[in-house]
């Protein structure tokens, strides 16, 4: 399983405990997660559905760069951190 | 009683009161930006617009006067289509900002539209629920044509909902001019001769499609009539925006942002001059609102009760509001001050020289 967690800069707007998903891509594991709590996917995704430019997406600790596409398959064991990219200073 | 609802960088503001004497009742989404508040006088429904920057723009509803709110569905552009005469548009397909919240025809309860930035028009049939892109205007190919103001895309901070008939809405939009629409919003004609943007080639500067009106407000008793603070100037339309006649003058400046029509008064109207568009602060440091009472011939310039020395406010587009009464006005600016006039604008009181940045005032 793929353990997915979401900042508190998140949770402050919807709450959203970790969650435990199948393994796939990375875009399949974020909406599986984010099943858990609809209201939270507008938070991470713009309207065209890529990362937004201020959220930050980490995979094993390793910040990933491609907001758009999500298409990197994660297996078993592999975790993923949602956070706000720090900006504004 | 009335009240009073401020949208600040940091949150909303709701004040309730009478006269000069308005107190703080509540804040709320602090230290969020709230880019445009709307009180729904149909059904009582208030609606913050937030910018959360990080996470987007979302909306929320309360039907308690603010004291629970819950999040209603956020304007959203569909897919962005990967062929087809739209594949190549370089304005992004997702919404930045929520400019303008409007409440539909007294007709039409429920009915919402929102004006966004980049100038996608939205509309809402069941409280913000769900909205739909009014597609006409969105795929109308003369939107290549708009170009940003002061923000990278252009946007819609205007939509006037007819009062004799809902269907009829006018929208402004920085920079893209005038448009209206006479059917609900399936079809659209660009309207506004007589405006000038001394800021195009000058081949182009009576371009309709081009212009850069800040504001535009309405006569509720004669809504034929029109106010108009424009980036060149002020104008003024008799004929429901068909046409744009200039005022030459109006106090130390006609340059600004902010309008607001006298909801009985067809001939009267208030501005809040700032020096020019590459000088955005009071003439000589004066803070001032101007009137005219003859349809623009003359202006008044008051100041009393505002600061006259070393002010620096300025009052964004949607931040000078009249009441019901035509008396009433209200008014907040950039750097955090609030004030309120009970005689149409001849005096004013301060109400607070410390809140954060003001984009919006609006009566509840």
């Amino acid at each position: 399983m793929v353990k997915v967690e979401f900042a508190a800069a998140l949770q402050r707007h919807v709450p959203c405990a970790p969650q435990s998903v199948a393994p796939g891509t990375l875009r399949a594991v974020l909406e599986a997660a984010l099943a858990a709590a609809p209201g939270l996917a507008h938070y991470v995704f713009d309207d065209q559905g890529a990362v937004r430019k201020h959220v930050a997406v980490f995979v094993n600790q390793q910040q990933v760069r491609d907001r758009v596409r999500l298409d990197r398959p994660l297996a078993d064991g592999d975790s993923v951190f949602v956070v706000q990219a720090l900006s504004g200073g | 009683m009335g009240t009073l609802l401020v949208g600040t960088r940091k949150g909303l503001f709701v004040l309730e009161g009478a006269g000069e004497a308005w107190e703080f009742v509540g804040h709320h989404f602090a230290g969020d930006p709230v880019s445009q508040v709307l009180a729904d006088a149909r059904d009582g429904n208030w609606y913050a617009a937030l910018n959360l920057g990080h996470f987007g723009i979302k909306l929320r509803r309360s039907g308690d006067r603010g004291r629970t709110w819950t999040e209603v569905a956020s304007p959203a552009f569909p897919a962005k289509p990967a062929a087809g005469p739209w594949a190549d548009d370089p304005t992004p397909w997702s919404v930045e900002l929520i400019w303008a919240l409007a409440a539909g025809g007294a007709d039409e309860p429920g009915v919402l539209w929102a004006g966004c930035l980049p100038a996608g028009l939205f509309r809402s049939a069941d409280r913000g629920a769900t909205w739909q892109l009014c597609q006409s205007l969105w795929h109308d190919a003369r939107r290549r044509d708009w170009t940003g103001g002061g923000y990278d895309q252009a946007g819609i901070h205007t939509v006037l909902v007819d009062p004799r008939d809902a269907r009829h809405l006018t929208l402004g939009i920085s920079c893209g001019g005038v448009w209206q629409t006479r059917d609900g919003g399936a079809s659209w004609e660009l309207t506004g001769r007589g405006m000038r943007a001394d800021f195009m080639p000058p081949e182009r500067a009576e371009d309709p499609n081009i212009q850069d009106p800040h504001c535009i407000a309405q006569c509720l008793a004669d809504p034929d009539v029109l106010w108009m603070q424009h980036h060149g100037g002020i104008y003024r339309s008799v004929d429901a925006g068909r046409h744009w006649l200039p005022i030459a003058a109006a106090g130390p400046s006609t340059f600004g942002f902010a309008v607001a029509a006298d909801p009985g008064n067809p001939g009267r109207a208030w501005f809040v001059p700032a020096q020019a568009d590459a000088c955005r602060i009071p003439v000589g440091g004066r803070m001032v609102v101007t009137r005219t009472d003859d349809g623009g011939a003359s202006f008044q310039v008051y100041g009393e009760g505002l600061p006259q020395r070393h002010a620096y406010h300025l009052v964004y587009r949607h931040a000078l509001a009249v009441g019901g009464d035509g008396d009433t006005l209200a008014m907040a600016s950039t750097t955090g001050g609030l004030w309120v006039s009970t005689n149409a604008g001849r005096s004013w009181a301060c109400l607070s020289r410390d809140l954060p940045p003001v984009a919006a005032v609006r009566f509840a």
